[in-house]
């Protein structure tokens, strides 16, 4: 059974960071350059934890699947990130972004590591400013914010719609400035296929060429992943198409624990799907549900008229019905579950039936159309580029969408996996969210944990170790992590099937979105743990990919991964279905208030569930880390 | 083919590029996409036509792709002879077939261009870019010593600029669109949104020598300013960070030569 020493330092807790920080041990400059870490990822957390990591003089390689560590996918985030500076003199301060991060996260992640997450986000905006992100001013030439969902106050930074793209363009920036002094090695179209643990330790990875398709292996006297989220396991989501949990969960196999892997974030505001082809769903900001009013038509045999033909009285605005006081603003989850009840109830609109109006009628007539489009032209206009509707004129049709996942592998307060000397950082981690996150706070995560976390605390393991005592490629551990690698393509190559892997990817996120989506019961989830398997092993059956190993080969990049969601996704199932209560993203039908809200039990269920891999076909073990709070007292989360 | 149901439906034929590999012989070849969803997009058409390749025992055509909202920059198609397709202000993920007539023949090929080099298909090699950001297109601040976000105010004006410039998602289409294969509205949009920011200022001589050299050396054409790049640029990034860069340029090369002294901190 794994240890889960979450190393939570001792003392109060605004003490418990810089407290530590004093205490953990330091290498010394003439010894760091004899450390050799391997960043995986250089999405927000990656690329600033490799520049950092190479600014203060360790070796550091940075390998990424992508043919530019500026295309990761941290580059898509909109709205923004938090950060408690306070300069709207509106009460904001660290322990209040602490709070609103562990309520919204429905008390179910580690109080100490967030406390610290909300100390650093002020030093984050710095860092960017001086970068150069061109974050939004007042006239005065001082920061702008904007509000966000689940705070009371102003504290999000942003950079027009594309935070995230300035943002990682900054971490980039100063990833590229080490790479161009030799400080970091950039491994492009490089990735990551195994990891090679030895004597219980991390000490390198395995990667495949994605261009030659040369496999190769790396020592290190470190290993950080920082690869993002799983989301993609649900084949639709607003994710991209290249995003993947193969880095983290060829480590769950090598012993790191998964923790909390049912804890999938759902954002009620997307682009609904319009066909069988689609390989992508769009986010709309939430923004919009301050002037749109969602609504179906009261009766199934009005679904497929068209929306101004239907009457006043036929239309049902059913938020504003069933959250009199919230209305259309409800919570996340509680507005993606209601839509997602109407239309199992058979009344939803579009094409395929899965999508809700939104409708600004109302807010034209009471604005007019020009203010309108002040304030959402930019969303009307990716509306239209997508839909070809235009949204002034006809309802916008909208459904909910897989895009964040808060569990991850398990790491303690020095962001180190069970597995000594493995590091993991920003989406692909669980530490900080817990059952959900606030909007605007990934950003924060990410670039927290990479410029500001991992450089104190990978020296407290790296002084552990001897300098130059890094094992060589030749070690039977890499050959043995290396064979496996390459008999999973033989495989794969081999198996001379009869159906594409989109197919197998495709019914798995039907089976994920239908059984471990917006609401889960313990028989849906019983069915998905009996349906997995059995379609993982027509996958291995029956799947056919074409081409060789020694070349650009995208079917083959494409099935590796997907053979890899066929079995998180019933890591995903049976986590959900041991954690008997609701809380946060993660609903169950069967543990809810009458209000429809989440009903948590923590006399049973304040843990983090972290599963440990016990081999091909045995069952997965569940360890649990109990969740203490000192600071904060568990109440029911109520935003009404 | 699996498209959704639909009344706009339509029939087209896609002439691909096909090339095995770096330096290999390519050419077109010609794939009939029967009963199209006009409201796919050009990226999920290959999708499907790759399963049906895949089906028959072809290799299905490679091609580069990732966030598919047009902001990663990842996809660079050209089709019909245009970097990303008919429309402008769009990634060619965002170019859906309700742009193409019923029975179009559509061409789509790789970015090319000698610093572009193809890897395989329509993929084309496109760090030639991250040499150029590595060069100097950035500002050396060390992880923890930056002084308070407000003390370094920088009027409005200066940052929306700053941040038209930095809307660039370095896709490359400014270089298959120029006959000369000049990058130089790549590089106006770095050196403009950087050198109009206070906090650029120090290093604002070094980083346009050393980013239009490094881009020279790369083998990128120059500019006779056609202005084929901003018009197929997919974040409309204005031809006026050109001019921009042009005056950087000379102002810094002026004092690199006569003032020794101004143009130090010149990238290692």
């Amino acid at each position: 059974m794994a240890k889960l020493d979450s190393r939570i330092p001792p003392g109060p807790l605004a003490e418990k960071w810089r407290r530590h920080k004093a205490e953990i041990k330091l290498v010394n400059p003439a010894n760091k350059r004899k450390y050799e870490v391997i960043v995986v990822g250089a999405g927000l957390a990656g690329s600033s934890a490799a520049a950092t990591l190479g600014e203060l003089g360790y070796k550091v390689r940075c390998f990424v699947f992508h043919d530019s560590p500026r295309r990761a996918h941290s580059i898509a985030a909109q709205g923004g990130i938090n950060a408690a500076k306070n300069y709207q003199n509106d009460g904001d301060s660290v322990y209040r972004l602490f709070y609103d991060t562990v309520k919204g996260g429905d008390y179910r992640s580690r109080e100490a590591n967030v406390h610290r997450l909300a100390e650093v986000s002020v030093n984050i905006i710095d860092q960017c400013a001086a970068q150069g992100v061109p974050f939004a001013r007042e006239y005065g030439g001082l920061l702008a914010n904007r509000s966000f969902g689940g705070a009371q106050v102003s504290r999000t930074f942003y950079a027009r719609g594309q935070t995230g793209q300035q943002l990682l363009l900054g971490a980039y920036s100063a990833l590229s400035r080490t790479v161009g002094q030799g400080l970091v090695q950039l491994h492009t179209q490089e990735e990551m296929c195994d990891l090679v643990v030895i004597g219980g330790q991390a000490k390198g990875i395995i990667t495949r060429n994605l261009v030659t398709g040369k496999i190769s292996r790396w020592a290190a006297d470190a290993v950080i992943l920082a690869t993002g989220g799983y989301g993609n396991v649900f084949n639709l989501s607003t994710y991209a198409r290249g995003s993947n949990a193969t880095a983290i969960w060829r480590a769950y196999k090598r012993g790191a624990c998964f923790a909390n892997p049912c804890y999938t974030q759902i954002h009620p505001t997307c682009i609904p799907v319009s066909g069988d082809y689609q390989s992508k769903l769009t986010l709309m900001s939430e923004s919009l549900r301050n002037d749109g009013r969602i609504w179906v038509p009261k009766r199934k045999e009005d679904c497929k008229k068209d929306p101004a033909t239907i009457a006043e009285e036929d239309r049902d605005y059913y938020l504003e019905r069933i959250y009199p006081s919230f209305g259309n603003l409800a919570p996340r989850d509680i507005s993606s579950r209601a839509a997602k009840r109407v239309c199992d109830e058979g009344r939803g609109v579009g094409e395929s039936g899965l999508g809700v109006y939104l409708d600004f009628s109302d807010a034209i007539k009471r604005l007019g159309e020009d203010t309108v489009r002040e304030r959402y032209g930019n969303l009307f206009d990716i509306y239209h580029e997508i839909t070809n509707e235009n949204a002034y004129r006809t309802p916008m049709r909208i459904y909910p969408a897989v895009h964040y996942t808060m569990g991850g592998l398990w790491v303690d307060y020095n962001l180190m996996s069970n597995l000594p000397g493995l590091f993991v950082l920003g989406e692909a981690n669980f530490s900080d969210h817990g059952a959900n996150r606030l909007g605007a706070s990934a950003l924060m995560q990410g670039l927290a944990d990479g410029y500001f976390v991992i450089p104190y605390t990978i020296g407290d393991y790296l002084a552990s170790q001897k300098p130059g005592s890094r094992p060589s490629t030749d070690a039977p551990e890499f050959k043995q992590a290396e064979d496996s690698v390459t008999s999973i393509i033989s495989r794969l190559l081999g198996a001379k099937g009869t159906h594409p892997v989109s197919h197998f990817h495709k019914r798995l996120g039907h089976i994920m979105w239908h059984y471990c989506g917006m609401a889960r019961t313990r028989e849906g989830l019983e069915t998905a743990l009996k349906e997995i398997p059995k379609l993982r092993e027509e996958f291995w059956a029956t799947v056919k990919v074409p081409g060789s190993a020694d070349t650009l080969n995208q079917s083959l990049e494409v099935a590796g991964r997907v053979a890899d969601f066929l079995e998180l996704g019933e890591l995903m199932c049976r986590d959900a279905l041991t954690r008997e209560e609701s809380c946060g993203c993660h609903f169950r039908e069967e543990y809810q208030h009458p209000d429809g809200e989440c009903k948590r039990d923590d006399a049973n269920f304040a843990h983090v569930a972290a599963w440990e891999y016990q081999g091909a076909g045995a069952e997965p073990l569940r360890n649990v880390e109990p969740l203490v709070y000192e600071a904060i007292k568990m109440s029911v989360r109520n935003y009404k | 083919m699996a498209a959704g149901v639909s009344k706009n439906n339509i029939s087209v034929t896609l002439r691909v590029w096909r090339q095995a590999g770096p330096g290999k012989p390519g050419g077109f070849v010609d794939y009939p996409a029967k009963n199209v969803n006009s409201n796919m997009s050009i990226l999920e058409l290959l999708d499907v036509v790759n399963d049906e390749l895949t089906l028959k025992g072809d290799e299905p055509i490679a091609f580069a792709h990732d966030c598919r909202e047009g902001i990663c920059g990842t996809c660079s198609l050209m089709i019909d002879g245009k970097p990303h397709g008919p429309n402008q202000g769009v990634a060619s993920c965002q170019t859906y077939m309700r742009s193409f007539e019923d029975g179009a023949v559509i061409v789509i090929e790789p970015f090319r261009a000698a610093p572009f080099p193809i890897v395989k298909d329509l993929v084309s090699d496109r760090s030639a870019f991250d040499r150029i950001q590595q060069a100097g297109g950035f500002i050396t601040v060390r992880t923890g010593a930056a002084p308070d976000a407000n003390s370094i105010p920088v009027p409005k004006a200066d940052a929306e600029l700053a941040m038209d410039a930095a809307a660039c998602i370095g896709c490359g289409a400014c270089v298959a669109a120029c006959k000369n294969r000049s990058a130089v509205l790549f590089v106006a949009a770095k050196v403009s949104h950087l050198g109009l920011m206070p906090q650029g200022q120090p290093e604002r001589d070094s980083r346009v020598l050393a980013m239009v050299n490094t881009a020279d050396e790369l083998g990128f054409g120059s500019c006779t300013n056609q202005g084929e790049c901003s018009a197929a640029c997919p974040k409309m990034i204005s031809h006026d960070f050109i001019v921009r860069l042009n005056r950087d340029y000379l102002a810094a090369s002026f004092r690199s030569a006569f003032c020794a002294h101004a143009a130090g901190g010149h990238a290692e």
